[in-house]
């Protein structure tokens, strides 16, 4: 672990039942400024893991560390505090709050000035936002709304993003356009974690990636290198492995 | 046959409405009909009494204040009474439904609150006696208002109190992050976590509001009509009725569905008789839930 | 002694006649997951169809048929079992805790009728000269008892064993797979709706034979009988004695009517005549409070659930 290590996962196991652990001792680390894909096969435990991270899945051993800060088994409500920003999968934004309603929420834990200047700054960044500021976000589209998931999440000016399969539903034009945000985000100094089932669109934007499977820790190395290894692709990131593997073996 | 019963319904159903909206944030947040709300609006009023009382003994007062029949005694005490009512619904979520809670079965918070409910009224009867009781037993001379209709100015208190508080609520709920923090439980715990809200805190909010808004419903039903101890239980169904008709969750919802329990009652009353007057709200309820179940403004689907 | 026998009899003759009650709300809750919080109002049902069935005639009420016991008590299973298919078909789909409300509202809404109907139910009065079964022994109390005891035992005994053999039959499997998980029960071409409409009618007819047992037994009925606490107290019995379990009911109704009488002695006792009807309410307080007690510590019940209902169903994604 350098000195810049934003988040640093060791040995952790967490599961929603005591005894039947879903992450099986994982460890990874995610720098300042980097883009990290968590990638792997369906019930590999990469959501389970996220989950723990942010305090929503109990953690029977293993220490999480955001910034230095030991946070192993912070309640879900403080870590927010500590500076991490977490967009589920599902369910991710207040449909029955407008999308002004759901900024000012998720950023009460700032002062008020800092609170209007951030919410214009998320309007500048999403400005399809800022344009039906008052709307329900129950009336958004699907890729809308994982905009202003993200939005929500960067109110906080977090020092770590976890995204869970920001992806997934979305068609490839608007995935396209999530992972172009989530670059403009990290030119900005953010520092993302990615959890994604679209191995291919993901390790495009990524710098690092790990592979898990069956909630361990399979591979890691730099995005492209992962992307490009057959063994790999054929073995952990499912049809992508028929595409390559079909080409590289006529 | 006269008009009056508007002026009675309007009445009857602001008070309703009033204990409607503690209801409907707890059904809401807390996701278990609480059939312990009645009975807090009981304890609410004979607190107000026992308190209004002890200060009037001690304190020398002027009497009532103007046309209405109380002094300032019971104003004083009701808002003690308010926050005491808060404190006696979030010591019965701590003693009992917290814990149940954790165990995962909202049917059984259902049951414990239904016998919660029972032992609070019969805690008042032991205590009280079922003899009702007033805050003073000045008789209110009811003023005509035009169209064959009277109103006491206790009534007109009443229905200014409950228009101010349910302005504050809606305040509360539409531009503090109090408000949009319990909104925002109401949809999805699990998310509101996430974004860093403390839960139980809010949870704790819910139980003081609502326990001080059926405190507030509880005195005015007991200087508009009388104080004993089934008066909360006996609201019980109109206030169920009110909350689900206006849409759970919603505190708009709650206040209109109280109106038209309260109106349809004093019509009913007007034109059928009193007898079955409680029916009426069941009826209603009976017709929301099989029609549809969201209500007016249903929040959650 | 005999004084001693005389009043165990009389107290097992009203325990029995609440497990029957419980035997009831065991079909339609434990078995079937049911929310009824208006049991007081299908033993109301019970108890006034047999008590018009048999009674003599009364002026300006409806009835004097005069008909025999059994005919009141069949009548009472009937005309209560009738009343749950209604309130059943109408209600039954709706989810848990408005069904709850619901059966609430149609228990108050029958004591509204009882209370108020008087050419029918006989109003705040309600009705009297109920013929008891062995009127014949009313002189010596003790044979009296004893006989009714035989008479509600071998009810109970009948309905207990009918039960059992029920539980474990297809009827019953299918009950707690609906009660489990009502998805799956419908993919395999079970109408869901269906079965609960009869575990509820069935409920039904067992609180409506209860109440026309106890109406017979005491001679006399009024709509005060029949108030929330009744449905507070079989809720209680069942829960003490472990829900979901036939044995449970019967041995939760002895254990709650025994702690009640004894509350009940106890208050007569430490409390002035006068201050009677206080010290019924502060019985009731007592009783919540066990009630919310056993809730809390031991919400299986004496002898638990024979299986659980799956942890997963209707958990509150609120608790910390």
């Amino acid at each position: 672990m350098t000195a810049s290590a934003i988040l640093a996962v060791d040995g952790l196991v967490a599961g929603y039942e005591p005894g039947v652990p879903i992450v099986r001792g994982v460890s990874i680390d995610v720098k300042q400024g980097e883009i990290v894909i968590l990638l792997g096969p369906n019930g590999a435990g990469k959501s389970t893991l996220v989950r723990a991270i942010a305090g929503l899945v109990p953690v029977f051993a293993g220490s999480v560390r955001l910034a230095g800060h030991d946070i192993t088994g912070v309640p879900a409500h403080r870590i927010v505090h500590q500076g991490m920003a977490f967009v589920p999968q599902t369910e991710n934004v207040f449909t029955a709050l407008t999308i002004e309603e759901n900024l000012q929420l998720a950023g009460h834990i700032l002062p008020a000035s800092a609170r209007a200047r951030q919410t214009e700054a998320m309007y500048g960044l999403f400005p399809d936002l800022g344009r039906q500021r008052r709307l329900a976000a129950g009336r958004l589209s699907g890729g809308q709304r994982q905009m202003l998931a993200i939005a929500r999440a960067l109110m906080i000016q977090p020092k770590l993003l976890m995204l869970d399969e920001v992806s997934a539903g979305l068609s490839p034009k608007l995935v396209e356009a999530v992972f172009a945000k989530l670059v403009e985000i990290r030119r900005s100094g953010a520092t993302i974690l990615l959890v994604e089932q679209n191995a291919r669109a993901a390790l495009a934007v990524g710098d690092r990636a790990y592979v898990l499977a069956e909630g361990q820790n399979r591979h890691e190395g730099a995005a492209m290198a992962l992307g490009n290894d057959p063994v790999v692709a054929r073995l952990y990131l499912g049809g992508m492995a028929a595409a390559r593997g079909r080409s590289a073996n006529p | 046959m006269t008009l009056q019963f508007l002026a009675d319904g309007l009445v009857m159903g602001a008070m309703t409405g009033l204990g409607a909206i503690g209801l409907t944030l707890t059904y809401s947040i807390l996701r278990f009909a609480n059939f312990t709300h009645g009975d807090l609006i009981s304890w609410g009023a004979y607190l107000t009494l026992t308190l209004a009382l002890l200060i009037g003994a001690v304190v020398p007062n002027g009497g009532s204040i103007g046309p209405f029949s109380f002094g300032w005694p019971v104003l004083a005490a009701g808002l003690i009474a308010m926050a005491l009512t808060g404190l006696l619904a979030l010591a019965l979520d701590f003693l009992l439904f917290a814990r149940l809670r954790r165990r995962g079965t909202a049917i059984i918070m259902v049951i414990a609150s239904f016998g919660a409910s029972l032992a609070l009224r019969s805690l008042l009867e032991f205590l009280f006696t079922s003899e009702p009781t007033y805050f003073s037993r000045e008789i209110q001379i009811a003023m005509p208002i035009g169209a064959g209709i009277h109103v006491t100015p206790d009534q007109l208190c009443s229905l200014g109190l409950t228009a101010l508080l349910v302005s504050a609520m809606h305040l509360l709920l539409t531009r503090s992050h109090t408000g949009r923090a319990m909104r925002a439980v109401s949809e999805n715990p699990a998310l509101a976590r996430i974004v860093g809200i403390d839960v139980a805190a809010v949870i704790r909010t819910t139980w003081l509001l609502g326990g001080a808004l059926a405190c507030a419903a509880g005195v005015m039903l007991g200087l508009t009509v009388q104080i004993r101890p089934y008066m909360g239980f006996d609201l019980l169904l109109p206030l169920f009725a009110a909350a689900i008709l206006g849409g759970i969750g919603s505190v708009p919802g709650a206040v209109l569905g109280g109106l038209i329990v309260g109106l349809a009652e004093s019509a009913g009353v007007q034109f059928i008789g009193a007898n079955y007057r409680a029916a009426i709200a069941f009826l209603l309820l009976l017709l929301v839930l099989l029609i549809k179940p969201t209500g007016l403004f249903g929040v959650r689907a | 002694m005999l004084d001693l026998l005389g009043y165990g009899a009389f107290f097992l003759v009203t325990a029995l006649s609440y497990a029957i009650i419980c035997l009831g709300l065991n079909i339609q809750w434990g078995q079937t997951g049911l929310f009824n919080v208006g049991v007081a109002g299908f033993v109301a049902v019970g108890a006034y169809t047999s008590a018009l069935l048999t009674t003599p005639a009364a002026a300006g009420r409806f009835g004097g048929f005069e008909l025999p016991i059994a005919v009141g008590w069949i009548g009472a299973m009937l005309a209560a079992a009738l009343c749950a298919g209604v309130v059943g078909a109408v209600t039954l789909r709706l989810r848990a805790d408005y069904l709850a409300i619901t059966t609430f509202g149609i228990a108050v809404g029958i004591q509204l009728v009882a209370l108020n109907a008087q050419g029918l139910t006989g109003g705040p009065f309600g009705i009297a000269f109920i013929p008891r079964p062995f009127a014949a022994l009313a002189e010596t109390p003790l044979a009296f008892s004893l006989a009714n005891l035989a008479l509600v035992g071998g009810v109970t005994l009948l309905g207990f064993f009918a039960l059992e053999r029920l539980v474990r039959s297809p009827w019953g499997r299918v009950l707690r797979a609906i009660r489990e998980d009502e998805t799956a029960a419908a993919a395999l071409g079970k109408n869901a709706n269906l079965y609960r409409l009869q575990a509820f009618t069935l409920g039904g007819a067992l609180m409506g034979l209860a109440g026309a047992v106890q109406a017979h037994f005491i001679g006399f009925i009024a709509p005060d009988n029949y108030v929330p606490a009744l449905t507070f107290q079989v809720w209680a019995m069942l829960i003490v004695g472990g829900a979901g379990n036939n044995r449970g009911a019967i041995l939760g109704a002895v254990v709650v009517w025994g702690l009640w009488s004894l509350t009940g002695f106890a208050m007569s006792v430490v409390f002035p005549p006068e201050q009677q009807a206080r010290a019924a309410a502060l019985q009731i307080v007592a009783i919540g409070v066990v009630l919310a007690v056993i809730l809390l510590l031991r919400p299986r019940g004496i002898l638990g659930e024979q299986k659980t209902v799956s942890r997963h169903i209707e958990a509150a994604d609120i608790s910390a």
